[in-house]
């Protein structure tokens, strides 16, 4: 029964409910999470994944379906929706601009506060949180408006983990990012789940940021839940993923062109790593 | 949450109110709206009541929508029927303490009720048919006499345009910010009103930091693109007066008419 963390049930969600610009956000969805695994979210602009991941958290109410959070539903009436947002952490897309605070420090401190932390208890979360995502010292004083974008984006990830929740979901961590920051908060998100056992809820539109790290990958299209198993199974269906706008791992691409080119490789390779093997393997 | 203020928004939809000249809904919203001050009378309220049912049916846009629209107007609405309804001297009908209730109190609060009702309407109903950019269009020609003593119109008309243009965009930003200090346990609902006030200042900061970073490229978008204020600048769509116009504008006058008529000589 523990095993899942979240269940959501049949979730139906419309924007703009009862206007000539109804439209369904999403449609019958379903899926469950399970404690320590990383998923990732995938799914066209406008899928409805953004919408969805808002749910998971209660900052909306789905028209019919409802979610469990480790067996007890979420949308009830005296349900703790302050205490759920601690254990499933929602870091927003572009968080950097939800700063607010004079220092680094009390910014990061301002989520395990809500919490219910003292001053002594909070600012200790925040600390660990800071250097959890690769902040250095100095910048504990500093205003957050100072930092780099890269840097900011680490702030703002850390004022959620602060709350050291159970689930983090991340909406698009890497939008705006240059390559190396990218491989960096990548590389980051998957140590909290190895290092930590955070389950991880990577969103993305882009199938590259989740090849590597994912357990599982949910697409999403229109609404709807397509997919939802693992990455080698979900990129089988490439012409569909493309249909959707969405298409498969670049290493991907490259296998099946060697393949279509008369070298005997193994189209299933997804990560750089196994697609340099399966090509030195095909060579000799 | 914050999505349900339909104030100055514009609502998508094909109707004969839709695609009329924006100087004609312009004028005639004012004219409709000084009509409600003109006079005071009960039957002038059913007239003008009567123009704007006609007009909202005609515009497609849904009762229920409109309705929507007078809510954030509630708190003011109910302060202004309790205070005519206690201050006004006359008859008294009902005596409690040191108020009263009087017959002229009750009038007066029900007219003043219904004209407050009637202009958000009206006015809301030009907003939700009429896109910004048309709307200030239509203000820069109504306005350009002013030229002449040197009101800088073209730059008012740009600027209210934008002012416009950024009501749904801030909206949808502050919700955006609200949800995000939501996930990170914000509260904005229990405590006093100063705990509440204390509870915003993480909406208001990262707000006005992205309104001015937002003002910031957009007036750099601008410059790239030449913008240089209204001197020898044309239109792209420059309005042009048609036929359903001037059938608007007959009905307008004899709207005022029926109201002049009904307030001025019939003693209903």
């Amino acid at each position: 029964m523990n095993e899942y963390k979240l269940i959501a049930d049949h979730l139906i969600y419309e924007y703009n409910k009862g206007t000539a610009q109804a439209r369904k956000a999403l449609d019958d969805v379903s899926f469950v999470l399970r404690s320590g695994e990383f998923v990732g979210l995938i799914g066209h602009t406008g899928s409805g994944k953004s919408t969805l991941v808002q749910h998971l958290v209660a900052l909306l109410k789905p028209d019919s379906g409802t979610i469990y959070y480790e067996g007890a539903d979420i949308f009830e009436k005296d349900y703790n929706r302050k205490a759920l947002r601690g254990k499933v952490g929602l870091v927003f897309q572009y968080p950097e601009y939800q700063l607010f605070e004079e220092t680094v420090l009390s910014e990061v401190s301002y989520g395990p506060k809500n919490m219910g932390m003292d001053k002594k208890e909070a600012e200790l979360a925040a600390y660990a949180a800071i250097k959890r995502v690769g902040l250095e010292d100095e910048c504990f004083d500093q205003s957050p408006f100072d930092l780099s974008g890269g840097q900011k984006r680490r702030v703002a990830i850390a004022s959620v983990l602060a709350m050291k929740p159970e689930i983090l979901i991340l909406d698009e961590p890497t939008a705006g990012l240059d390559p190396a920051g990218r491989t960096e908060l990548l590389d980051m998100i998957k140590e909290l789940k190895d290092k930590e056992g955070i389950t991880i809820v990577l969103v993305s539109h882009s199938m590259d940021d989740v090849a590597e790290a994912a357990d599982r990958i949910i697409v999403m299209d229109k609404g709807k839940i397509i997919y939802d198993d693992e990455p080698r199974a979900v990129f089988t269906h490439i012409e569909e993923l493309e249909a959707m706008g969405l298409g498969a791992p670049e290493m991907s691409y490259v296998l099946h062109e060697l393949k279509a080119a008369g070298l005997p490789v193994d189209v299933n390779a997804i990560t750089l790593k196994e697609a340099k093997e399966e090509i030195l393997r095909a060579l000799a | 949450m914050i999505r349900d203020i339909t104030l100055g928004q514009y609502y998508q939809a094909d109707s004969v109110v839709h695609r009329l000249d924006p100087r004609t809904k312009l004028l005639g919203t004012l004219v409709y709206l000084i009509s409600l001050f003109v006079f005071t009378k009960a039957w002038v309220f059913v007239a003008a009541a009567t123009f704007l049912l006609i007009c909202i049916f005609l515009s497609k846009v849904p009762f229920s929508y409109m309705l929507k629209g007078l809510k954030p107007i509630l708190f003011i609405l109910l302060f202004t029927l309790v205070l005519n309804m206690l201050f006004t001297k006359g008859t008294v009908l009902v005596s409690w303490w040191k108020f009263s209730i009087t017959e002229e109190g009750l009038k007066q609060a029900g007219y003043m009720g219904t004209r407050l009702i009637l202009l958000i309407l009206g006015s809301n109903l030009m907003t939700l048919t009429t896109t910004p950019t048309r709307l200030t269009n239509a203000m820069e020609h109504v306005m350009k006499p002013l030229k002449v003593i040197h009101v800088p119109v073209h730059e008012i008309a740009m600027m209210m345009s934008i002012a416009l243009r950024f009501i749904p965009i801030l909206l949808e930003e502050t919700d955006r910010i609200m949800k995000a200090q939501l996930a990170r346990g914000a509260d904005f609902e229990s405590g006093n009103i100063i705990k509440k006030a204390k509870s915003f200042i993480p909406v208001l900061v990262p707000l006005f930091i992205s309104a001015f970073r937002r003002a910031n490229d957009l007036a750099m978008a601008m410059e790239a693109r030449c913008y240089h204020g209204g001197n020898g600048r044309t239109q792209y769509r420059p309005l042009k007066y048609k036929g359903r116009d001037f059938a608007a504008y007959i009905l307008l006058l004899i709207y005022l008419a029926a109201v002049i008529v009904i307030g001025k000589f019939l003693n209903l």
